[in-house]
């Protein structure tokens, strides 16, 4: 696994060059004298692959795409441009049956089980639904797969008759990772599963994310601002900055010698478990511009130590030079 | 222990009534802060850390019921009369909170509010409190604070907003700073800036905070001692270089070999079974003993008491000799 630059094998989901914008609204006076709509540049030439069953992360401080990239991914949003290449075909051509079987294959767990399980339904009424829209088992049969799913996720199995505010925001968690998978999915999207759980039981669903991903075979796109448990979790790591990965290798590696001055201040900003080494890091100073008016060149140089020249006027193509992992900048491996 | 502490909580216990009984945020709470120093109150969503904050200002209101003791610089706070504690309030006692945006007047520019707490605490006039505003934002690294003045909340980002309000509460040159979660809707790297930044102004302006987070990595980084909170009551208290190289409670332990540090990727982490208890049946012995590895059968009949410990620490466990070296892995 060391060293691994791509996937290996065939790649299960390969995105290309996808691009998204979304238009911003305008004041009334630019409206009237006819300014165009600004454009947020949500998602800018973003290219990846992820193998079958291997865990790609993907971290970046907030605006800088991460969740635009997920809702992509599972088509909530439609791109603007760019590929993803799933099982070998053009997800995004995709109508009828043939979209209806790629949004079973790619499944998307939401950040807040709050939000994404209906208060209204039981659980086992919301993971039957999932079952019967996809017709993956006859009518029937649906209240015992959903006992299985709920033994799966390690729920006791009268949870069904219950109500999602019954639970706890860790079994919450749970419920809506029964309900992904109850399409038999090939690939989860997990868009910061765990940064609306207590830290205690945190580590419970990300001990469940590996069983599953053992057990299933799952290739999961693990989304998170946390990067202690993304380290621990992903086989690979991208790093995004507005809209654009800056930075995309194995997950120890990348993390021992990040390549990227983005990457090493964003490694750095992370408290550890160690005692007041507090004012010992080289964090990332500044803040993130908006993405309404980027900066020219390398979108990161205004708040890079190592800034140049060339990087105030030329955006640094993302390339794996010398062997190394793919990183966008001009000065990286120098 | 040496200085007398600057703030004294003693058996503190706060109850919420509400319409399905009973709720026992805090049970029996006691901790102390010395000038100057960083205490971190550290603990689960539900665990009381928050409530605590609020008890100390008196900013818990209608349904619930405050007990115990809160002494300031040996003033008492619960027998205070309102108008005292609203001098204390953003007076000697600063406030931070978790969201700036709902926090801060959003009709409100952010000069005029430095302007009012200023107002309001009777300090400076005229332009002299215009020129203290200013001051206080650029204290509080706002780049171009003159100009910023006139700004509104929404027109600051989450960073920003975050030093705005750390600017208000540092307004009246307060001695303790209660800073509830100020990090937690900020993404790393501006956390990073922001725990710099009190760290730096805590120190310069001798000034002490009690932080509240339920991050133990900003605890290690930032904070002098530590108090763990479970169930409304005390885990644990100690120094943090103490407390992270051998805790004394069983809680403790267990939420730091929870968390993923250096072990070997992509194995199983070793989380804290079930779930946190409801505060609505309050535990007869120890909170924690039914999700504890090493609870007997005396952890669930009778509450052990925190008992003080060598080098400053005090811990309610009665596992805290048995408790294996954390970091082994």
């Amino acid at each position: 696994m060391a060293g691994r630059l791509t996937a290996p094998l065939e790649p299960q989901m390969r995105v290309k060059n996808l691009s998204k914008s979304f238009a911003v609204s305008r004041s009334l006076i630019d409206w009237a004298t006819g300014k165009p709509l600004p454009l947020l540049r949500a998602l800018h030439d973003v290219s990846f692959e992820v193998a079958k069953g291997e865990t790609l992360g993907i971290v970046g401080e907030s605006g800088c795409g991460k969740s635009t990239l997920a809702r992509c991914l599972v088509r909530l949003h439609e791109v603007d441009q760019g590929e993803i290449v799933f099982d070998g075909q053009n997800a995004l051509t995709h109508s009828g049956e043939a979209r209806r079987r790629y949004n079973r294959s790619v499944q998307m767990v939401f950040q807040d089980p709050n939000g994404s399980l209906n208060p209204r339904m039981t659980v086992g009424e919301c993971i039957g639904e999932a079952l019967s829209v996809h017709a993956v088992v006859p009518r029937d049969q649906i209240a015992a797969r959903v006992r299985a799913l709920l033994d799966l996720v390690k729920l006791p199995t009268d949870a069904a008759n219950r109500r999602p505010h019954e639970f706890s925001g860790g079994q919450r968690q749970r419920i809506a990772i029964a309900r992904a998978l109850a399409v038999e999915p090939a690939c989860l999207i997990a868009d910061e599963p765990l940064s609306a759980l207590d830290v205690s039981v945190q580590a419970q669903i990300v001990n469940l994310f590996l069983e599953l991903q053992a057990r299933l075979g799952l290739t999961l796109v693990f989304i998170t601002h946390d990067l202690r448990l993304v380290r621990h979790v992903a086989h690979r790591i991208a790093v995004m900055y507005l809209g654009r990965i800056v930075e995309i290798g194995p997950a120890q590696e990348l993390f021992a010698a990040p390549r990227h001055p983005y990457t090493q201040g964003l490694i750095a900003s992370v408290p550890q478990l160690e005692p007041k080494r507090l004012g010992a890091r080289e964090a990332v100073v500044g803040e993130v511009p908006s993405a309404l008016a980027p900066p020219p060149g390398c979108a990161f140089h205004p708040r890079c130590p190592k800034a140049a020249e060339p990087c105030r006027v030329e955006a640094p193509a993302l390339e794996g030079r010398g062997g190394a992992w793919p990183v966008a900048c001009h000065f990286a491996g120098g | 222990m040496s200085a007398t502490p600057l703030l004294s909580v003693k058996d503190l216990g706060v109850v919420f009534s509400t319409p399905r009984g009973a709720l026992q945020a805090v049970d029996g709470l006691t901790l102390d802060i010395r000038p100057g120093e960083i205490l971190g109150l550290v603990g689960e969503s539900g665990s009381g850390k928050s409530v605590t904050l609020r008890a100390i200002l008196r900013l818990l209101r209608g349904a619930a019921t405050v007990s115990g003791q809160i002494h300031f610089k040996g003033e008492d706070l619960l027998n205070a009369p309102e108008r005292r504690m609203q001098q204390l309030r953003g007076g000697s006692i600063g406030m931070i909170f978790q969201e700036p945006m709902t926090a801060l007047n959003p009709v409100l520019t952010i000069g005029l509010q430095i302007e009012e707490t200023l107002a309001a605490h009777g300090l400076r006039q005229g332009r002299a409190r215009r020129a203290s505003a200013i001051e206080l934002l650029r204290q509080v690294g706002i780049p171009s604070p003159q100009s910023r003045l006139g700004a509104y909340p929404h027109e600051f980002s989450g960073g920003m907003r975050q030093r705005a309000m750390i600017a208000i509460a540092l307004a009246a040159s307060p001695t303790l700073l209660l800073a509830d979660e100020p990090t937690t809707a900020l993404d790393v790297t501006i956390q990073d800036q922001i725990l710099k930044l009190l760290k730096r102004l805590t120190s310069e302006l001798g000034m002490a905070m009690i932080l509240v987070t339920h991050d133990l990595g900003v605890v290690a980084e930032t904070c002098d001692r530590v108090t763990v909170m479970y169930a409304g009551r005390v885990a644990e208290t100690a120094p943090v270089e103490t407390l992270f190289a051998a805790p004394r409670h069983a809680y403790t332990q267990a939420l730091l070999r929870s968390a993923p540090h250096g072990g070997t990727p992509r194995t199983m982490l070793n989380p804290i079974q079930g779930q946190p208890p409801h505060l609505a049946a309050p535990a007869r012995g120890c909170a924690f003993a039914p999700r504890c590895d090493f609870a007997v059968a005396q952890c669930s009949t009778a509450r052990p008491p925190l008992e003080a410990l060598a080098e400053d620490q005090s811990s309610a466990c009665l596992a805290r000799d048995r408790l294996p070296p954390w970091r082994a892995a």
